[in-house]
């Protein structure tokens, strides 16, 4: 084989009461494709901070062509050919995309010629296949742009180890196939790159080479040739997964939710829901499928009464609730999982405690004329972490430090437990492990069996066939199409969500 | 005096006026760009002007004075920067204690000071064949030499904000700190280094009025200009040019309820000082129906930057 390229040796990472890294080993090879796996809180991320000098390791060494290097800052992995696009972006995003690439100049002159940056961005683009447009602000990119934008500018910066966090958690199945792509041919260029993922598919197609972390250590680093999705999923979890329940047929109950023709705006302040019907029945899941951004957030939020219904109305059990306040609408058993976990799900500086108690803190049994009853508090909390199975070194932690897994557990748990009539999630397992994203499926499930009314609004078209009783496809604020979900043609899907299915004649469609 | 010279007279006294809030807004301007909130404007203008006087009096030479002033503003901009990069305290409270600070200390050290003529003050130096340009020539440049400086440094500012490269990464430093370190650029450095720049203005501002504008040393001179140059930062948007023109404004205020009183009106000299904070407000509210509530303030402004935090 190739002399190694980067060789990461016994790395340990730790933070405050946790080893994130514990003697982890890493070897990239020159043009190789490496796949890192592990579930949440495994210590992926943390790892590759390390390389990229934006944390410090307490031990270890990484040695780049044979020679030891000590980074203090991004900057000085950067003058070693490595650059890193995290989890969150991290671009300026009141720039344009011509100058959040020109930050990333090694020599950059003093004055900006922004004419000359604009061309070069043109030329990168043609050689690799990324066409962006430089005078862009970054502001206005898809997700799927913004990416793009952080691989030219790291291709700029003329490295030779692109890392990526996570990259396809956020695409669309068609951008993640054209990220594929421009990765391939990447290397074809000598580009090494290493990418995070929750997806096994992924790793079977693209990968060279994979290695898995369990609980901060190596489990497994191997030839990706020699390894089929059941021995990765042995090293990751540590044992196999337990198989979920197949949906059941509950009988479907009344009609719960009752969605007529509502017309919505979205933040831009034009109309990001078209004259929209939808109903759902007790025990039902309605999977909505669509690309980010063609009403999925605004449907939520007009029936949760967080955004103005300009036209149309909602019913709840036959009681109208268009534009209710919130609260009046969570008090008819309407819970909510956004999308945003961390920003409107929960309060990141709050306690497990404090996040749980959020919405029952009005409760009798919780707080009394002027003072919160902190036993029963804090009993009720333990009862739910235990329950659902949220890990974390403590109750009185703030949120913000647990994974990703953790946060989506403890938010379910938080509105599961006010035993909803209509729950309605959005992505519920993005950035998810395969575990975790069982468990968070089985949830869903054991509520439905419950004869909760289930709006599931997801890209993720497996987890949409795997859970709803019926699909809708979203795009542009109307719902194009409906399938029984035994029925469903994954391409016709796909094409419908990409807007090139035939529409109905601009007729409102009920499903 | 003739309309037209009452007009000129007071639209220069308004530029002499308006010229230490601007010199304090643009130090504002550069440090809140960094993302640092630095409510410590008016003590440290109070540090700026004592410590100039005094040295100009040892001395008898008023640039020794200028030198001195830009040395302390840059000084006491120091300890805001150790409190809120390195040690991540609040910046609200750090400017607080910062202007209760620089204002007891200017007045303990200007004591012995008080009604003490400055041996050389600056003073008008008209710009030669400028000065015959009709109405602009009388009202720009007939100044003494800091107020020209100022002008160049707007124009500074500008070119090297929206110019050049290090520019651009001052802005991002302000708008996304975490972007700015990913791509290499050492946010704590640069983020002392434009706190203390930003200090070494507000010095200036504060010279401006003790060697300059009203060349002697008074307890508490300043009279809010420091916090007048705060809001202005905001009126301005972060923009170097409307920061000179919020200046001026005020600084017209200051010099047409100056005239008024000369010329025998008969106006409250407390109605006249109010004038200018009066003018603050409306100014705020004004900016914030314009933008609808949505400042385009940096990003990041007011938040601690922290390499591991999650
Ligand atoms: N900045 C931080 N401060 C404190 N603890 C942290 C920090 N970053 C990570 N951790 C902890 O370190 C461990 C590893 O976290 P890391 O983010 O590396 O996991 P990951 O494998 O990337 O997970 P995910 O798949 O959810 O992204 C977790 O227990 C996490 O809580
Ligand atoms: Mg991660």
């Amino acid at each position: 084989m190739a002399t190694p390229f980067i060789q990461m040796q016994g790395i340990v990472k730790r933070f405050p009461g946790v080893i994130a890294n514990d003697q982890v080993d890493l070897t990239i090879y020159p043009g190789e494709i490496h796949a890192l796996l592990g579930e949440n809180g495994s210590g992926k991320s943390t790892l590759m901070s390390v390389l990229d000098g934006l944390y410090q390791p307490n031990a270890g060494r990484i040695i780049i062509d044979g020679e030891e290097h000590k980074f203090g800052s991004p900057r000085d992995a950067i003058a070693c050919g490595i650059g890193m696009i995290h989890q969150h972006f991290k671009l300026v995003e009141p720039f344009t995309v011509a100058e959040n690439i020109t930050m990333g100049a090694k020599n950059g002159d003093f004055w900006l010629s922004t004419e000359k940056i604009k061309q070069e961005i043109i030329g990168f683009g043609a050689k690799y296949g990324l066409h962006v447009n430089p005078n862009a602000y970054v502001w206005q990119l898809s997700v799927g742009e913004k990416q793009r934008v952080e691989i030219l500018r790291i291709l700029y910066q003329g490295s030779r180890l692109l890392i990526m966090d996570e990259p396809t958690a956020v695409l669309t199945p068609p951008e993640t196939a054209e990220l594929f792509s421009n990765l391939r041919r990447m290397t074809e260029q000598g580009c090494a790159v290493i990418f995070i993922t929750h997806k096994l598919n992924e790793v079977m197609e693209l990968a060279d080479r994979v290695t898995v972390l369990r609980a901060g250590r190596v489990t497994g680093s191997m030839e990706r040739s020699q390894l089929n999705p059941n021995q990765l999923v042995q090293l990751m979890v540590g044992r196999d997964l337990a198989g979920r329940s197949k949906p059941i047929q509950t009988e479907l109950g009344p009609v719960v939710l009752n969605v007529d023709q509502i017309e919505v705006l979205n933040d831009m302040g034009r109309l990001g829901l078209r004259a929209l019907s939808l109903s759902l029945r007790e025990g039902e899941i309605l999977g909505l499928a669509g690309v980010t951004g063609n009403g999925q957030r605004e449907l939520a939020e007009a029936i949760c009464g967080l955004r103005h219904i300009e036209k149309g109305s909602i019913h709840l059990h036959g009681e109208d609730i268009t534009n209710l306040n919130p609260s009046a609408i969570l008090d008819q058993g309407v819970s909510y999982v956004p999308e945003d976990r961390l920003g409107m799900g929960l309060v990141p500086d709050l306690t497990i405690i404090e996040n749980l108690l959020l919405k029952n803190y009005q409760q009798p049994k919780y707080s009394g004329r002027w003072l919160l009853h902190a036993k029963a508090i804090e009993e009720n909390a333990a009862a739910l972490v235990e329950k659902y199975n949220v890990k974390t070194p403590s109750l009185h932690q703030p949120v913000k430090i647990l994974s990703g897994g953790n946060l989506q557990r403890l938010l379910l748990a938080r509105e599961i437990a006010t035993i909803p009539r209509l729950m309605i999630v959005v992505y519920p397992a993005r950035g998810l492990d395969i575990g975790a994203t069982n468990d968070i499926h089985q949830l869903l499930l054991d509520l439905k069996a419950n004869h909760t009314a289930i709006l599931l609004i997801s890209e993720d078209l497996d987890e949409l066939v795997a859970l709803s009783d019926r699909i809708g496809v979203l795009f542009d604020g109307r719902l194009a199409g409906e399938f029984p979900a035994n029925e469903v043609d994954l391409d016709e899907l796909g094409l419908l969500m990409a807007g090139s299915g035939q529409t109905n004649g601009g007729e409102p469609n009920a499903i | 005096m003739s309309d037209s010279t009452l007009v000129i007279s007071i639209l220069a006294a308004a530029i002499t006026a308006g010229t230490p809030i601007l010199y304090a807004a643009l130090g504002e301007l550069l440090t809140e760009r960094a993302g640092i909130l630095n409510l410590g404007v008016e003590g440290i203008m109070l540090i700026g002007a004592v410590s100039g006087f005094i040295i100009a009096v040892v001395t008898g030479n008023s640039w020794f004075g200028l030198a001195a002033a830009m040395f302390a503003g840059g000084a006491i901009a120091l300890i805001h920067a150790v409190l809120t990069v390195t040690l991540r305290a609040n910046q609200v409270v750090s400017g607080l204690a910062l202007t209760l600070f620089g204002t007891g200390l200017s007045g303990y050290l200007g004591k012995s000071y008080i009604g003490i003529p400055v041996p050389s003050p600056f003073t008008i130096q008209p710009l030669g064949f400028l000065t015959d340009i009709p109405v602009l020539g009388p009202v720009l440049f007939r100044h003494d030499i800091l107020v020209y400086a100022s002008y160049g440094l707007v124009v500074f500012l500008w070119l090297f904000l929206y110019r050049t490269r290090p520019g651009l990464f001052l802005r991002a430093l302000g708008e996304n700190p975490a972007a700015a370190d990913s791509l290499g650029s050492n946010v704590f450095a640069l983020r002392y280094l434009y706190i203390v720049l930003g200090g070494m203005l507000c010095g200036v501002g504060g010279a401006y009025l003790s060697l300059a504008y009203a060349p002697s040393w008074l307890e508490n001179m300043t009279a809010g200009r420091g916090w007048i140059a705060v809001a202005l930062v905001i009126f301005a948007l972060w923009n170097p040019w409307r920061a000179l023109v919020g200046s001026y404004l005020f600084g017209g205020i200051d010099a047409l309820g100056f005239h008024l009183q000369v010329s025998g009106v008969t106006v409250s000299p407390f109605f006249l000082n109010m004038l200018p904070y009066l003018f603050t407000i409306l100014v705020l509210v004004f900016v914030m129906i314009r933008q609808h509530g949505r400042l385009t303030a940096p990003g990041a402004l007011g938040l601690p930057y922290d390499r591991e935090e999650r």
